[in-house]
């Protein structure tokens, strides 16, 4: 369970987050919907630890540890994943090196020994057909000379392969056309299990009609504004974000 | 503050795992540089007259020349009479160790230690050794199952006695005691280091491999490397050193010098990690080393493969004359600098002969307050039609205070020739650090990760056993750069 409460954080001088609070079970599906620059990728930054976000005030904890005070990879080795929004090139280091690197490093931290190269291949064999990811790509530098496409893919691969409980996946269907979208959203599907929570951060209702929501809130200005359920992204997806603008007066 | 710079320095120099000393007695002949020096160093050595004679010469020319300044160095103004040039930590016999049992214990355990074992029955596997200590060499093994196929494998003082027909041939046939300052130097009061023939047609069966380490304070090594690939032969040769850690800087100055033949062919592999000096740039080896191959045969073949990580200043440029027809020539470094280490290195490349090639990679990479530059030149002559060069310089930055430069020479004289520069720059940045971490990989291992895919091609280069050291040393010496 995440829950983050009373959140205020800045990027440089600026405020971004002006008191957010959010309680996420297991098993739950959040939408985090907004206009453009309403802090929905500082939040999802600050959960993960990005150090060029700075919580000002307020707290989120994580299975009941403070998550704040944990560095990004440890984060990441309990459990939580990000789907970058501009997955990040790496030249020199190929995918299956990186990978290995990764699921290893969560290993360890779980105490437990690095996996067998024969094993790892064959788990990395299994995850690509998951999210029908070329197996050239493997070969490869990390995302480098990848297509728009070929990255949210990899994001989610990646994903797959390090099992995370808790992922945020930050504007993953932007850039993808509608069977790449379909493919992405139904890995992620297959990927869950009961105990898997996630927030899903997107300006459009397609993602939503393959990864349904439990409740959808949007965000303006660096604070929660409204909560719903999957019906609220059909309304903002036919009347935009004015109306609640308004009722907000 | 003091003590927690005290912390911050000890840290430094944990990564250091070579930093120790060996508890042995060690004869040091008395600091400072004279003409009975040199005659003390040759009779200590038993040399004949030319030898003797070869120093004596080089010694004078040496005291009419100025210590040079023109690298993007600070190299300290060095006091040649404050230092020992000679010192043997094998004093106690003699003759030199005939057996392992006469071999101080405390040496073999020093280079136990130092991943070197020197009992031929726990040696890397197809690695024979020259283990040299300062100025004397200790053991070479798996010499006798080497000379079965005629190769000789020995310290150049062995050399010297056993095989003086040879050395007169050769030694100063490619740096001549002239050729520079620290050459002229060498040249005087060269020490030990490794004598290597191979004769005609044969493929050497083994690795060889000399491993250099300093132990004595207060004295330079100068240490001489002599190999001779005759025709139709091949051998593959790899050098590694390591130094204590000591506040006061130590001069290295050594001389390599490999003689090709027609249709032969020579690896030359360096892993150098001589001490490089504290986090705030005190101590650290100053490495002035003047390496050159000459490719004397047709279709001669030489490769120079370094991994530079440690002492505080690197200069030194290998280099290749390809004098044969068709000769070729290969270059590939990766040289690493953190903190105040400063190296200027890079590579010549003299085309003589015709229709010779030859290929430079060169992948700089800083980090700290260190300055890493690339000076090479590609010189083609008159006579050599056909010649081609490619060479690509890449420079990798970790953090803002460090400095990257790259000086490309080209003196083309010959207007069938192609030659071909290309040079990048890039920096690791934030973003990718944090992308790892995201996944749950450390920033250090991320550095390794990327730095190692960096170097890849080089790497790629040194026999197996040795490139997985080198991408462990990458790693432990840009361990902290990025933080």
């Amino acid at each position: 369970m995440l829950k983050i409460e009373n959140l205020h954080a800045k990027v440089g001088d600026k405020e971004i987050l002006k008191g957010v609070s959010l309680t996420i079970n297991d098993g739950e599906i959040h939408a985090l919907m907004g206009t453009n620059g309403a802090g929905k990728s500082t939040l999802s930054n600050v959960i993960v630890g990005n150090p060029s976000y700075e919580v000002t005030e307020g707290s989120i904890t994580f299975n009941a540890q403070d998550l704040l005070a944990m560095s990004p990879e440890e984060r990441a080795h309990a459990g939580i994943f990000m789907s970058f929004q501009a997955p990040i090139e790496i030249p020199g280091v190929s995918m299956t090196n990186f990978m290995r690197a990764a699921v290893n490093a969560r290993r360890e931290a779980q105490g437990k020994e690095p996996l067998k190269s024969t094993d790892f291949l064959k788990i990395m064999r299994e995850k690509r057909k998951l999210v029908e990811i070329d197996q050239k790509l493997m070969n490869r530098s990390v995302n480098e000379g990848f297509s728009g496409g070929e990255r949210k893919r990899n994001e989610i691969f990646q994903m797959a392969m390090l099992e995370p409980t808790f992922c945020i996946l930050d504007e993953t269907d932007s850039g993808l056309d509608v069977d790449a979208l379909r493919i992405v959203a139904e890995g992620f599907n297959k990927l869950r299990t009961a105990e898997t929570s996630a927030v899903v951060i997107t300006h459009y209702q397609r993602l939503l009609d393959y990864i349904r929501p439990d409740f959808v809130h949007v965000l303006i200005d660096g604070h929660i504004v409204k909560s719903g359920t999957a019906e609220l992204a059909q309304q903002i997806e036919e009347k935009g974000f004015d109306w609640i603008k308004e009722e907000l007066g | 503050m003091s003590e927690s710079n005290e912390f911050v320095r000890q840290v430094a120099e944990k990564k250091y795992e070579f930093g120790f000393t060996t508890d042995v007695h060690t004869e040091i002949i008395e600091k400072g540089l004279n003409e009975d020096v040199v005659r003390l160093i040759s009779q200590k050595k038993g040399e004949p007259e030319w030898l003797l004679q070869f120093r004596l010469d080089a010694y004078r020319y040496w005291l009419t020349q100025t210590q040079p300044s023109w690298a993007h160095v600070h190299l300290p103004e060095i006091d040649y009479q404050a230092m020992s040039y000679y010192a043997d930590p094998t004093a106690k016999s003699k003759e030199g160790p005939k057996s392992l049992d006469e071999i101080d214990p405390e040496l073999m355990k020093t280079f136990d230690k130092l991943g070197i074992p020197l009992e031929e029955r726990l040696a890397l596997s197809g690695t024979a050794v020259d283990a040299v200590m300062d100025s004397v060499s200790v053991k070479t093994t798996f010499k006798e199952k080497l000379s079965e196929k005629g190769i000789i494998f020995c310290s150049i003082s062995e050399a010297v006695r056993e095989h003086p027909d040879l050395v007169k041939q050769y030694l100063g046939s490619v740096v001549p005691p002239k050729d520079n300052y620290f050459a002229a130097l060498n040249s005087a009061v060269f020490s030990d280091g490794s004598f290597v023939y191979i004769p005609k047609n044969t493929r050497c069966p083994m690795e060889l491999s000399t491993y250099f380490r300093i132990n004595a304070r207060n004295t330079g090594q100068f240490e001489r490397t002599l190999i001779v690939c005759d025709e139709g032969s091949y051998v593959s040769y790899l050098e590694g050193c390591t130094a204590p850690m000591r506040d006061e800087n130590q001069l290295h100055a050594a001389i390599v010098e490999i003689v090709v033949m027609d249709n032969a062919e020579v690896k030359y592999s360096t892993v150098q990690n001589w001490y490089p000096g504290d986090a705030e740039g005190r101590g650290g080896v100053l490495n002035l080393v003047t390496k050159r191959g000459d490719l004397r045969g047709v279709n001669s073949k030489l490769s120079w493969t370094q991994v530079e990580t440690g002492s505080a200043i690197t200069w030194k440029y290998p280099s290749c004359i390809l004098r044969g027809d068709g000769s070729q020539a290969e270059f590939y470094s990766v040289a690493v600098t953190n903190n105040h280490q400063e190296a200027d290195t890079g590579t010549k490349m003299i085309h003589l002969g015709r229709n010779t090639r030859s290929t430079i990679i060169s992948k700089g990479i800083s980090a700290g307050k260190s300055q890493n530059s690339y000076r090479g030149l590609v010189r083609v002559g008159k006579h050599a039609d056909g010649a081609r060069n490619y060479s690509s310089c890449d420079s990798l930055l970790l953090g803002n205070e460090c400095g990257a430069h790259t000086f490309p020479y080209m003196d083309i004289h010959n207007n069938t020739a192609t030659v071909e520069h290309e040079a990048t720059t890039s920096k690791i940045n934030e973003d990718q650090l944090f992308y790892c971490n995201q996944r749950g990989i450390s920033t250090e291992e991320a550095v390794g990760l990327i730095v190692n895919g960096y170097a890849k091609e080089v790497i790629n280069k040194l026999p197996m056993e040795f490139a997985v050291e080198a991408q462990k040393l990458l790693s432990v010496s840009l361990e902290g750069t990025v933080g």
